[in-house]
């Protein structure tokens, strides 16, 4: 599986995410800088990673979203190629309109770093096959404006066709508001593109993705996809 | 000929304001009992040279709907002098 | 020209005037004048301190660079080594919380990414007044938000610090940042002008007026009219700096790199004037090629701007295109202003006129130093306590619980959940432990971080309380498995014209010097901050302490949590029937004053060395360092941080209170599986140091019976989801209402 980091000014999580790629998963895998671009061809997993693109002035991902190296993700997302975002790259993929709804900052004002309680909604996706549905993981945030929202008609959409991954519940699994850290709108922490190839998530998996870490829960993160690319390409599709 | 624009950026009604939210709360502490609400905007200055009154118009509100205001969750107004 | 009468309003002495005129061979021009002000005031020139701060052992096998450069830096093997550095931004931050905080980090990053070093993490020492007091919340939450705010967008985790709260502080509440980077050996970069035709380059940000004589405010007590200096405060922007960063690293990749220097304090006047001290050469630069962002901006607006995020870069005559090449990458500037010389001088032109031009060495270097008057204070005579008149309380679970909710010491979760810990995946000891432990990438190895200070125990007796930092601080990478190596230190003190408080600068320098010294952990770099007083109190001497160890195998760290019911829980080192300084002293009894713990270095010595040995040979499952709120409170931070109850006993001769809540030195508890004790018994024995069974792990009620001659004398028990409840929301609680 070939795998691309895009790097934005202000990314912070960029050499994260090529670790998690490159030494846990064991991928090939590049930086790609924001003012290149690149062929839908040349990647399976294209990630776009946490930090504050652009100082997050204006919108966080807002500025972003105009980068040359966007265009490619955005056509890259059109053939079909798996897209990842986490935290920044997930306000950006919502800004570039590749994922419905937009981001606010915490219901708090305050940034927000510690292990946070997801639920697996839907596990048929290429990011999840290895979860279980209804499982509940463990997984770091770091975050100042993870404040999901949508509209009505949105939010019916979203959840009519399972675009809704992961929620934020607590130790027990019961989605509820003291279990919502930003106050998004129903807890939602992960959501996907209709298609179901462009996943934006503000938790870090690639945070809790090894041992010496104290917590694997989101190494299957990466391994799902590694998982889809390889099934796809034994299946030839 | 050279524009000066002012705009403004607010989050749309209906859409729950934190900063807004806080700051009302901190009013209310203070004894501005009469506070009924509270919305928190951003005023963006342009200065901006173009052909006409119309074109400034026609390209500030271009870039509202492209880049300064996000059309899911803000509103935007501008004036022109 | 300009006299002395400008000369005192710029805040320099008479005398000092005198040694420029004498220097220059002239009298000044008010721009020269204007230079020496800022380079000659205490936060740039350390003119009160230098003597004294010899006295600190400041080499060793592992220093490869010691006090005088940016930032220190110390060995670990394989060709890495640490950098570090702390600096105080307490004047700034009085002001203007947020941003006085926030460029505070900003500064310190760029010293440590000057040396070539990729920063990893940042820790965070804070003071303030008590939590009541609505302007000291306003203080604690911008200083917070400020520092998350920069930290947390350049993507370095804060991982560790201290916050004390006491009235000594409200109006000057400290803030001092600490960063450390991790470099190549071979990638070390100095901050030297050598090389004559060489280019100077200025690169990152442009020149405004803001942050004008910062140093020079620093260096003066605060005042009601401070408020009204808040334009001297700067304006910090870390997506500029975190751009600079990855510029300034990918610049110094290159070997005609000759030197590189943060604008800091009193800007381009002290990074072109030490660069050239430093390489003995001279330089020659034109003020009107700096890139502006206010327009009309004079040459001395220009000189001594302490507009951020901007770097001096000497680079080989020849390469200033492959500079513009770089910082073009990250949209950044980068524009030829002077050229190195031969002559010693600093020439500031403006279009070609010479407006300034003054030996480089006379003004980085050549303040003249002050030797000022030292004192025992008079409230030193009065601190005595008789301790027999104070009664032990009947209800030690309250004593408990007032101890565990005291804002000194509840979690501080508050606080570093606001900071971004975990990015870079590094940070393997989060926040909330002894020491934060980072894990080192390619390597085995970890680095162990902390900060220590207890300014309670330096008032009450400034030379024990300096040795006591130091021990803590090195205690505490201990507990978690790693060898101390070398300090960086902050010294906040009062104002020294002041003989108490000189006094107070010099004896704590002392304790820790003696500390430093005998714990093998040389001091490699620092700050002095003065004058942090208004009106007539100074705050209580805070001799920061930011240390570093080394963890050869990072799986053998360890942390403060109970892991095992059934577990032992034994104590290294002795208990004492000392209560002076103590918090349950002051602040559950009400009682201020008493000497301070004392601290014997030769049984200190050999505690860490037996707990380091027990972790090495994996015989512990945790170790906790004992210290404010005492033993009681150590051992319910490790059952609250385990998830688990504790049920012991001690017997004891001694007061009851002291030996629960006493804060006598040099004690570890540790826990460990059962079969492990007549090891670890014996390894005590060997290093003759006291082992103490204090009871064991076990689920349910944190529970200790104080027993003297097989009677019971006291007792603490109480459900551990209680305390933690405590301990856990004491701050937020204070802080939201």
């Amino acid at each position: 599986m070939k795998c691309a980091v895009i790097m934005f000014p202000g990314s912070n999580c960029d050499v994260d995410c090529y670790h998690a790629c490159r030494d846990v998963l064991g991928q090939p895998t590049e930086y790609v800088f924001h003012k290149e671009k690149f062929s839908s061809v040349d990647f399976d997993l294209i990630v776009l990673p946490g930090g504050f693109s652009y100082g997050d002035y204006l919108r966080a991902g807002a500025i972003a979203r105009f980068s040359p190296a966007m265009e490619s993700v955005i056509k890259a997302a059109e053939a079909g190629k798996l897209i990842l975002g986490i935290c920044n790259g997930f306000q950006i993929l919502l800004e570039a309109k590749l994922l419905p709804g937009a981001m606010k900052r915490n219901r708090d004002l305050k940034f927000h770093c510690h292990d946070v309680f997801l639920r697996v909604e839907n596990n048929n996706t290429p990011f999840t096959g290895l979860y279980k549905k209804g499982e509940i993981i463990k997984v770091p945030i770091a975050h100042g404006e993870g404040n999901y929202f949508a509209d009505r008609d949105t939010m019916e959409k979203l959840k009519a066709r399972g675009g809704v991954v992961f929620t934020y519940c607590d130790r027990d699994g019961n989605v509820t508001e003291e279990a919502n850290p930003n106050g998004s709108v129903e807890n939602i922490a992960g959501i996907v593109s209709e298609q179901g190839n462009v996943l934006g998530m503000m938790p870090h998996p690639e945070r809790c993705a090894e041992d010496i870490l104290g917590n694997t829960d989101g190494r299957r993160v990466f391994e799902s996809i590694l998982q889809y690319v390889e099934g796809s390409v034994a299946h030839g599709r | 000929m050279i524009i000066n624009a002012r705009i403004n950026v607010r989050f749309k009604s209906g859409v729950l304001d934190p900063q807004g939210t806080a700051i009302k709360g901190a009013l209310k502490h203070l004894g501005f009992d009469g506070v009924e609400d509270v919305r928190v905007g951003k005023l963006i200055e342009i200065k901006l040279d173009a052909a006409s009154k119309e074109d400034a118009e026609g390209q500030i509100k271009d870039m509202c709907e492209k880049l300064l205001a996000n059309p899911v969750i803000e509103d935007y107004s501008f004036e022109l002098s | 020209m300009a006299g002395r009468d400008d000369a005192r309003k710029l805040g320099l002495a008479d005398y000092e005037y005198d040694e420029i005129v004498k220097t220059l061979g002239r009298e000044p021009n008010y721009l020269e004048l204007g230079m020496y002000s800022v380079m000659w005031s205490e936060h740039c020139s350390y003119k009160n301190s230098k003597p004294v701060l010899k006295r600190f052992p400041t080499s060793g096998p592992r220093v490869l660079q010691g006090p005088g450069e940016n930032a220190g830096i110390v060995d670990i093997g394989d060709n890495l080594a640490v950098v570090m550095k702390v600096e105080s931004h307490n004047h700034p931050s009085a002001v203007e919380p947020y941003q006085g905080a926030a460029t505070g980090v900003g500064g310190i990053i760029r010293d440590i990414f000057t040396m070539g070093a990729r920063p990893v993490a940042l820790l965070d020492s804070l003071r303030f007044g008590s939590l009541d007091d609505p302007r000291v919340k306003y203080l604690f939450s911008g200083v917070v938000s400020g520092i998350a705010d920069y930290g947390n967008c350049m993507g370095i985790p804060t991982v560790g610090g201290e916050v004390y709260f006491d009235d000594s502080y409200r109006d000057n509440p400290l803030v001092n940042a600490m960063c450390v980077g991790i470099i190549q050996h071979d990638r070390i970069v100095k901050g030297r002008a050598a090389g004559v035709g060489n280019s100077v380059m200025l690169v990152g940000s442009t020149t405004g007026r803001d942050g004008m004589h910062g140093a020079s405010f620093a260096s003066e007590e605060l005042s009601e009219d401070s408020v009204a200096k808040r334009p001297s405060v700067q304006v910090g922007d870390p997506f500029m700096e975190k751009l600079l960063l990855e510029a300034c690293l990918e610049l110094l990749q290159n070997k005609w790199v000759v030197g590189i220097q943060d604008l800091g304090a009193a800007g381009l006047t002290s990074s072109s004037c030490e660069t050239a001290a430093r390489a003995g050469s001279g330089i020659e630069l034109d003020v009107a090629l700096v890139p502006r962002r206010e327009e009309n901006m004079t040459p001395y607006e220009v000189m001594i701007s302490e507009s951020q995020e901007r770097m001096l870069v000497i680079v080989e005559k020849g390469h200033e295109q492959d500079v513009k090449k770089i910082f073009e990458k990250w949209d950044l500037n980068a524009v030829k202003i002077g050229t190195v010389t031969d002559d010693g001088m600093l020439r500031v032109l403006e279009n070609g006129t010479v407006v300034a031009e003054v030996p480089a060495r006379s003004l980085a270097d050549g303040a003249p130093s002050v030797k000022r008057e030292s004192r025992k204070p008079d409230y030193m005579e009065t601190l005595d306590v008789d301790l027999s008149s104070i009664k032990i309380p009947a209800d030690l679970n309250d004593v408990l619980i007032k101890l565990l909710s005291s804002p000194n010491i509840a979690s501080k979760a508050w606080v570093y959940q606001q900071y971004d810990h975990t990015v870079r995946t590094d940070t393997v000891v989060p926040p909330g432990s002894d020491a934060a432990v980072l894990r080192i990438k390619g390597t085995k190895k970890g680095i162990a971080l902390t900060t220590d200070c207890n300014g309670y125990y330096c008032y009450l007796d400034p030379y024990e309380g300096g040795k006591q930092a130091v021990a803590e601080a090195a205690r505490n990478l201990v507990v978690a498995g790693a060898r101390p190596l070398a300090i960086t230190d902050c010294l906040n003190f009062g104002n020294p014209e002041k003989p108490g408080v000189y006094y107070q600068f010099e004896k704590c320098v002392d304790g820790m010097a003696e500390a430093a010294r005998y714990l093998n952990t040389p001091v490699i770099s620092g700050n002095v901050s003065f004058y942090n007083e208004t009106r007539e109190n100074a705050i209580y001497p805070t001799p920061v302490v930011g240390m570093v160890g080394l963890l050869e195998d990072v799986e053998k760290r360890c942390t403060m949590a109970f892991k095992k019911e059934g577990d032992v829980v034994v104590l290294l080192g002795e208990n004492t029937d000392e209560l002076g300084g103590s918090v349950y002293l002051r602040e559950v009894m009400g009682v201020k004053g008493g000497r301070p713990p004392r601290l014997n270095l030769d049984v200190e010595k050999r505690v860490q060395d037996c707990c380091l040995k027990a972790i090495e040979l994996g015989l512990v499952h945790s170790a906790h360092d004992v210290s404010e709120g005492g033993l009681a409170v150590a051992l319910a931070e490790s059952c609250i941080a385990g998830n688990t109850g504790f049920s012991g006993e001690i017997e004891t001769e001694l007061r009851h209170d002291a030996v629960l809540f006493g804060e006598g030195q040099s004690r570890i508890i540790m826990s460990l599986p059962e079969e492990n004790l007549s090891l670890i018994q014996k390894i005590a024995g060997e290093s003759n140091v006291n082992i103490s069974v204090l009871g064991f792990v076990k689920q349910g009620n944190f529970k200790i019976e104080v027993k003297h001659k097989g009677v019971n004398i006291g007792k603490i028990d109480i459900p551990v989801e209680e305390i933690a409840g405590i301990w856990g929301n004491a701050i937020r609680w204070k802080v939201e209402n």
